[in-house]
């Protein structure tokens, strides 16, 4: 499938800021499952810092921008060919050692529930047993955006039933390391002509031995397939975020995030 | 304590380093000790060189005694700890290369993937990148004890921003003003080439695209930090900017300092903040001592950072087991220096015994440092030993227990006189395209009769080292 992305996120600040430092997640991961045919990234009045593979093969870019300024616009327009590969992410060269996604971090922090869903999780093998925590999260939390945000843990979310993509990744992330499996957050894009989707889209990975890493995606049930572009990931949210930055001076920042992915004429 | 080794004293003969030195202190007065000793603390407070303590409160200022009695050794001695030193400071950098590489010392089964993967110093973030030269620990701090004349122990690597060699450095320079005729009369070897040797150190390992001659900082939280008088003594010495995060910002994949003249490129970075603090993009997003996207620039080649975020990997206790058999899988060689013999408690037999023996061991922190949440099983009361053990049964991997060394002792100056006090020694290694070690290091002692714990957090002073020369 060729899909096209916009994404345009407008950082607007209620005084001039100085020395914005941005570090992006933006550029489609390098792997079979997809391959770019054009993309570029922009940022108004900024500098192109460094450009790297980190551990995990994400392509990672700095950016600066002296200011003063008073909005920051981020935009990001490309054109990627994607393949239904059943959810295995196939290709990707990286250097971080699967075991080493058991970690745990604050929002995948596992309670007594999440503990109590893990524990309920059946299948002979490592696949099915992943696939059966992605149907007990979505089972568990209801899509509904708006009732969560950037800062709600897996905990929380299960507590109240209802969240988002990012809700669904982190449950789904606890799980699966409460079960000895590495477990990924990872950040993209999803195409969906249906009205449940969010262009900007989030789900997890979870390592099977001899297969690798398996996308899985409580939000939709079902596993990454040709509508899915990845950038990158982390072992949460915030590690996994597209755009992390900071800007000195005192203003309050308002931010607006606008994503379109079309499918392209071929 | 006759069981203790007596590094001056071998069965009522004095050791041939310390022949001098019983002359000398046999004609010292009292009064002039005292007068000394007064003297010696005057030029302390004078330098401004104090030790703020954390969790201890009282005065932040308060100087680290020092110990005029020498702690000596023979050319012979220190050329066996120097080959042991390096020797262990090439592993340590080998291990740290390796884990963040391939990690076939894990893939061989020689050290468990989790121990290393799952420790909390292990960066993803800086995994599959290569830093200058290879090098992640251009300072290794090694913690050495001795319990016999050929017996030496280590008891801890610091391979991240180890303290302490600022005091190696006034030390000698106390005693040189103080006791001229003891120079004149030892052939002690210099240290003070140490802050050139640093400095050449971490030139050496300058990103390729460094233009001529690098520019190195030193990058300090700032002055409540409790080692800000090294951060600045250190930059002084080597004539190098000392500089906070804020002085710092990053621009086009480079950093740069700011300066009256404008921007200035920094191709070196010899930080002493934690690696959790150094960028709050790719580390903790509320940090406010590091520089922003200093970790972006530096994955991309663009500065150097000494120690290699990532490196306290090769330092963490549970780590420190292994450390013999990265010299053997590295290297190809047998350690010259040996590891004191460790219990983990997250081992479930290793635990048993450990909770069976309380009263005998050393129990510290995994990822404690500072001789701080340590229990010295024989100096303990049965409830501290009771209350320790319920923490440790409540986190077994948390600890690891040693036996209690018998460390050995230097006479020092006391209230009655001159007595034995047990002392360790922390040299500090430096790795950069050379392997280099300055005859000499910090002896730590403690001052309180019979302790064992040496930490200036608790009662601890520190003596000069000398080595000297054949």
């Amino acid at each position: 499938m060729r899909l096209a992305v916009e994404h345009v996120t407008t950082y607007t600040y209620d005084r001039p800021v100085r020395r914005v430092v941005q570090s992006h997640r933006l550029t489609p991961t390098a792997c079979q499952n997809q391959r770019v045919i054009d993309w570029a990234v922009t940022v108004s009045d900024g500098v192109r810092g460094g450009s790297f593979r980190d551990g995990a093969g994400d392509r990672i870019e700095g950016w600066s921008v002296k200011g003063p300024v008073e909005a920051i616009e981020v935009r990001v327009k490309g054109l990627v060919e994607t393949q239904d590969m059943a959810g295995v992410l196939k290709g990707l060269r990286e250097s971080v050692p699967a075991v080493a996604w058991l970690g745990e971090t604050a929002p995948t922090a596992p309670d007594g529930a999440l503990r109590d869903l893990a524990a309920q999780g059946a299948g002979g093998d490592a696949l099915s047993l992943a696939h059966d925590l992605a149907g007990l999260v979505a089972g568990a939390i209801a899509w509904v955006p708006g009732r969560t945000d950037a800062s709600t843990s897996a905990a929380e979310a299960l507590a109240q039933g209802e969240g988002v993509c990012q809700d669904h990744a982190h449950a789904l992330i606890a799980l699966a390391r409460l079960r000895d499996l590495p477990a990924r957050y990872v950040s993209g894009y999803m195409f969906d002509a249906g009205e449940a989707g969010e262009a900007a889209h989030a789900w997890a990975e979870i390592w099977i031995e001899g297969l690798g890493w398996v996308g899985f995606d409580p939000a939709n049930r079902c596993c990454p397939d040709a509508r899915y572009i990845r950038l990158g990931c982390g072992m949460d949210g915030a590690g996994a975020a597209p755009i992390r930055g900071v800007a000195r001076g005192l203003a309050t920042e308002s931010l607006q995030i606008a994503v379109a992915v079309a499918q392209a004429q071929q | 304590m006759s069981t203790y080794f007596n590094e001056m004293m071998d069965r009522g003969a004095v050791r041939p380093p310390y022949a001098q030195l019983q002359g000398w202190v046999d004609q010292m007065p009292a009064e002039l000790r005292n007068l000394k000793q007064a003297e010696a603390e005057a030029l302390f407070r004078r330098i401004g060189i104090t030790f703020a303590v954390y969790g201890e409160g009282g005065d932040p200022d308060r100087l680290i005694p020092f110990d005029m009695f020498p702690r000596v050794f023979a050319a012979q001695e220190w050329f066996r700890l120097e080959r042991g030193i390096k020797q262990r400071a090439r592993a340590l950098n080998a291990f740290l290369a390796d884990v963040y590489d391939r990690g076939e010392i894990v893939r061989a089964g020689r050290i468990p993937a989790r121990l290393v993967y799952l420790n909390e110093a292990y960066e993803k973030a800086v995994a599959g990148f290569r830093p200058p030269k290879g090098v992640y620990s251009h300072i290794v701090g090694i913690d050495l004890v001795r319990t016999g004349p050929d017996e030496f122990y280590v008891l801890e690597d610091n391979c991240r921003t180890p303290s302490g060699v600022s005091y190696m450095l006034e030390n000698r320079e106390i005693m040189m003003r103080m006791f001229p005729e003891l120079f004149a009369s030892n052939r002690i070897q210099p240290v003070e080439a140490y802050p050139e040797l640093l400095r050449s150190t971490l030139a050496s390992v300058a990103p390729a695209n460094c233009p001529g001659e690098p520019n190195i900082v030193i990058l300090t939280p700032g002055h409540f930090n409790s080692a800000y008088y090294e951060h600045s003594f250190l930059a002084d010495m080597m004539g190098v900017e000392l500089v906070e995060g804020q002085d710092l910002f990053v621009e086009g994949g480079q950093v740069y300092m700011r300066t009256t003249q404008g921007p200035k490129r920094v191709d070196v970075i010899y930080r002493r903040i934690d690696d959790a603090f150094l960028d709050p993009l790719c580390f903790r997003p509320d940090s406010m001592l590091g520089v922003p996207g200093l970790m972006d620039v530096y994955r991309s080649g663009g500065v150097s950072i000494c120690s290699a975020p990532g490196a306290g990997v090769a330092d963490d206790k549970a780590v420190y087991t292994y450390v013999p058999e990265m010299v053997r899988f590295y290297l190809g060689e047998e350690p010259i220096l040996q590891n004191v013999p460790t219990w983990q408690c997250a081992k479930a037999d290793e635990l048993t015994h450990v909770l069976e023996n309380l009263g005998d061991l050393v129990v510290k922190e995994v990822h404690g440092s500072g001789g701080y949440g340590m229990l010295v099983g024989p100096k303990s009361t049965k409830a501290e030993i009771e209350a320790f053990r319920a923490k440790i049964i409540d986190a077994p991997d948390n600890y690891i227990a040693q036996p209690t060394l018998a460390l050995s002792t230097v006479p020092s100056f006391v209230e009655q006189g001159v007595a034995p006090r047990h002392v360790d020694l922390r040299p500090y290694c430096l790795v950069g395209e050379r392997i280099e070690l300055v005859p000499g290091g910090l002896t730590r002692v403690a001052l309180r009769e019979g302790s064992l714990v040496v930490n200036s957090s608790q009662g601890g002073g520190v003596k000069d080292t000398w080595v000297l020369a054949e």
